[in-house]
């Protein structure tokens, strides 16, 4: 009896779009100023768990301007960004505080 | 130097623009310097704390620990704001009778200079945090100790200057629109900073975006130009908003002018005292 609940309410779950809701996780890591990957391709209409690990010894804050993020990372430390639904199309990010080598860009398609 | 400057002047405009329009709105008020620099003081102090224990508060939470930090600064903030305004909704014409009977000294103990005060610190404390992890960054980089006093010194002059020169514009609106004025922007900056917040909680992932782009104005008014930066702080202007800061601040908006205009306006008005000018008394709303 309390399996078939079990199995009736995993069956709801994933037809009702409450399973969908779960995001979907990415990471990118900066190391001497510099995004890796530096272009991240992530599907279009979901919901992203983008994880930024910062592997510098310096803090570097996550900006994106078309992303509308924007986010400190101290240094030797994580941090997780949450982003979209994103409609298809390119949203360039960068390091606001190495600009000039931190930068890449994420692809939704 | 150049480039470490931009950075402090963009952190500490912000911060001045909130400083300047609580000197503003507190024109007139004895000691108000005193209130105005332990909230400075304060939010430098707070700001270092922050800044040290960044990391700690970063990795909290799953790594949106910061996001909470930053939403639940400013909503307190947008509450101190708040709290200020309806207060001078249903005091604000003594207070300005007083300043009219007796010119500028005007003490006035029940005026919640703690609650401007506590505005001030947070704001100073959220935008100084971010100054010291950059220039503490820098240094680390083994950028020059002088450009860093130096880029540091022009960022912060130059962030103060505009709120100087906000200030004597402000000061030059005459005191029967005076506080209807100010009254407005402590609206407006609270609406703003209620946007800013929810968008932190949307990017920590506790609050739907609703719409992750309602609109793109980049093309128009640049968040990054000067006079995006100012339209921000002021107004709380987004280039690219999300569904749900907007939400924010139209509630925010809201409930605060109607908290002004019911408490601004007590059933008993008819009996208030008579105006001591012929002018007709400035309303905070």
């Amino acid at each position: 009896m309390h399996y078939t609940h079990h199995a009736a309410f995993a069956a709801l779950l994933a037809t009702t779009g409450l399973a969908q809701a779960t995001p979907v996780e990415f990471e990118i890591v900066i190391k001497d100023h510099q995004f890796t990957p530096s272009t991240l391709i992530v599907p279009v209409d979901k919901k992203i768990k983008l994880k930024v690990i910062n592997a510098d010894a310096t803090a570097e804050e996550f900006e994106s301007y078309k992303l509308n993020r924007e986010k400190i990372i101290p240094g030797n430390s994580k941090a997780v960004v949450f982003i979209g639904p994103l409609e298809a199309g390119e949203y360039d990010f960068f390091g606001e505080f190495n600009p000039a080598t931190a930068q890449g860009k994420i692809i939704a398609q | 130097m150049f480039g470490s400057s931009i950075i402090v002047f963009r952190e500490v405009l912000e911060a001045a623009l909130i400083i300047t329009i609580i000197l503003a709105v507190t024109r007139g008020v004895l000691n108000r310097g005193l209130w105005v620099i332990t909230g400075v003081i304060t939010g430098i102090a707070g700001a270092i704390l922050v800044a040290t224990f960044a990391e700690g508060i970063s990795n909290m939470m799953e790594g949106v620990g910061q996001e909470i930090f930053n939403a639940g600064v400013l909503l307190t903030a947008v509450l101190m704001l708040a709290w200020h305004n309806i207060w001078m909704a249903a005091h604000g014409k003594q207070l300005v009778q007083q300043m009219k009977a007796v010119g500028q000294g005007v003490s006035n103990g029940d005026l919640p200079m703690v609650t401007l005060a506590i505005a001030i610190a947070l704001a100073v404390l959220r935008e100084g945090a971010e100054v010291v992890l950059f220039l503490n960054g820098m240094a680390m980089s083994g950028e020059p100790a002088a450009n860093l006093v130096s880029g540091g010194v022009l960022g912060i002059a130059g962030g103060t200057a505009v709120g100087v020169a906000m200030y004597f514009g402000l000061l030059r609106i005459p005191l029967r629109h005076f506080f209807q004025v100010t009254g407005w922007m402590i609206l407006l900056l609270a609406a703003g900073l209620a946007a800013s917040a929810a968008g932190f909680l949307e990017q920590a992932g506790l609050l739907p975006a609703l719409k992750p782009v309602l609109w793109d104005s980049n093309w128009l008014l640049s968040e990054q130009s000067l006079a995006g930066q100012l339209a921000h702080t002021l107004i709380g202007y987004q280039a690219r908003p999300s569904g749900i800061a907007l939400a924010a601040w139209l509630l925010t908006f809201s409930t605060i002018l109607l908290l002004m205009k019911t408490v601004g306006k007590p059933p008993q008005q008819k009996n208030r005292q008579v105006s001591v000018t012929d002018a007709p008394l400035p309303e905070i709303n």
